[in-house]
């Protein structure tokens, strides 16, 4: 029996390893926009959304998606993500950051 | 979460204004006997020391208004500001122009007793530090004539939360109200989530509106998204004012949130203040121009 299972283990490290990792969207922020403002993504497809911030902390708030991040100077702010609905998905500074607060947000899109 | 539906209530006043019937919710006969009517005026986000093409008269609106204001008669009880008092500004001493600008100008209400509080511009970019000096505390209550007001701070956190200790301080305030009490809230940001894709929302405002749904009588007026607007959550009505800046676009109709042009066939359209008459039943809100037609 323990023998059996010892000739799996590698069997299933082996699967583990063939899984793909998720590819790693940056966006950065800086006063009063982010780079990319808009941002593609697939249906199902998992990811990991890698924030930072070049000044002052900043949000990002994608409430269709439930999708939120506090960005904060000198650190990586990495939220997996799995799309699962399709569409164009307004996004948002929701930390008040200064005169052009208001006008700093972006789009994402999830295709199919 | 419901809307109100306006055609139900609104009806054009000889006053040059509109007039909203805000009915109250039970308890509000009981209560009456002990209570004096009276009103008090409602003014936001003058945005003191913008500058920009939505508003090319930024810096003659607010005395326009506060002239308005003053050939009330009679004159409100009080007046309250509900945030935004100022425009923002990364530099400090400029913020502290401003405020001390807009402490002269309101200076100039013929009605003395002032109830302020702060928007996001005011307080957000230095926790409200600024604003204290010149005007206190950013979170308070006071009684007038039988009804209990609250004052929240929803914009010193940058996040626009109003935080766990500000939370505490509501509930101790709300546990010394009768359940029937009339309470009002003066406050900036909505408390109920109206759009949070154009921020606007309080992060926390679903656990002030949990501490205030005990009690049967409470009407909410705030700010920052510069329209009239009127919403119910369960019994809780929310009233939003217009601003004296520039109006913005009714939530999600366009792509994007940004000021409703300036019209200079009609200037100063959608910007005014509002006169809330607390009646035995109900509140008569209406809503007044800048300049008389």
């Amino acid at each position: 029996m323990k023998r059996r299972m010892f000739l799996l283990l590698p069997f299933f490290a082996g699967a583990a390893w063939a899984q793909p990792e998720p590819r790693v969207i940056a966006i950065r922020a800086k006063k009063f926009e982010y780079t990319p403002g808009e941002i593609t993504l697939k249906l199902g497809e998992p990811v990991v959304l890698e924030f930072t911030t070049e000044d002052v902390h900043m949000g990002f708030d994608a409430p269709e998606l439930g999708l939120h991040a506090d960005i904060v100077p000198d650190k990586t702010v990495r939220v997996p993500f799995t799309p699962g609905k399709a569409g164009s998905f307004d996004f948002a500074c929701d930390v008040f950051c200064g005169s052009g607060h208001e006008e700093m947000g972006g789009v994402i899109k999830v295709l199919v | 979460m419901q809307g109100i539906d306006r055609r139900q209530f609104l009806k054009v006043a000889g006053l040059g204004g509109l007039v909203f019937a805000s009915g109250l919710a039970r308890g509000a006969e009981t209560y009456a006997s002990g209570a004096d009517e009276f009103f008090f005026v409602q003014l936001s986000d003058t945005h003191w020391g913008f500058q920009g093409a939505p508003n090319p008269d930024a810096a003659g609106t607010l005395p326009k208004a506060i002239a308005a204001v003053n050939a009330l008669d009679p004159q409100p009880d009080f007046i309250v500001f509900t945030g935004d008092l100022t425009h923002t500004t990364d530099d400090g001493a400029e913020r502290r122009r401003r405020l001390t600008q807009f402490k002269e100008l309101i200076s100039g209400l013929r009605t003395k007793e002032i109830r302020l509080m702060p928007g996001e511009h005011d307080a957000s970019l230095d926790n409200g530090e600024a604003y204290r000096e010149f005007f206190g505390p950013t979170h308070y209550s006071f009684a007038h004539k039988g009804v209990h007001f609250i004052a929240l701070d929803n914009v010193s956190d940058p996040a626009g939360r109003i935080g766990d200790e500000q939370l505490a301080w509501l509930a101790a305030d709300l546990a010394k109200q009768p359940r029937d009490s009339r309470i009002v809230v003066l406050t900036h940001r909505p408390l109920f989530p109206l759009y949070p894709q154009w921020d606007w929302a309080t992060k926390d405002g679903e656990q002030a509106i949990a501490a205030l749904m005990p009690y049967q009588n409470v009407t909410v007026f705030y700010g920052h998204i510069h329209q009239e607007h009127h919403f119910k959550t369960a019994h809780i009505e929310h009233h939003a004012a217009r601003s004296l800046i520039f109006p913005q676009p009714a939530p999600g109709s366009v792509p994007k949130r940004a000021p409703v042009a300036w019209d200079p066939a009609q200037p100063y359209r959608g910007l005014g203040f509002r006169r809330v008459e607390a009646e035995p039943k109900e509140y008569k809100l209406t809503e007044l121009p800048v300049l008389k037609a």
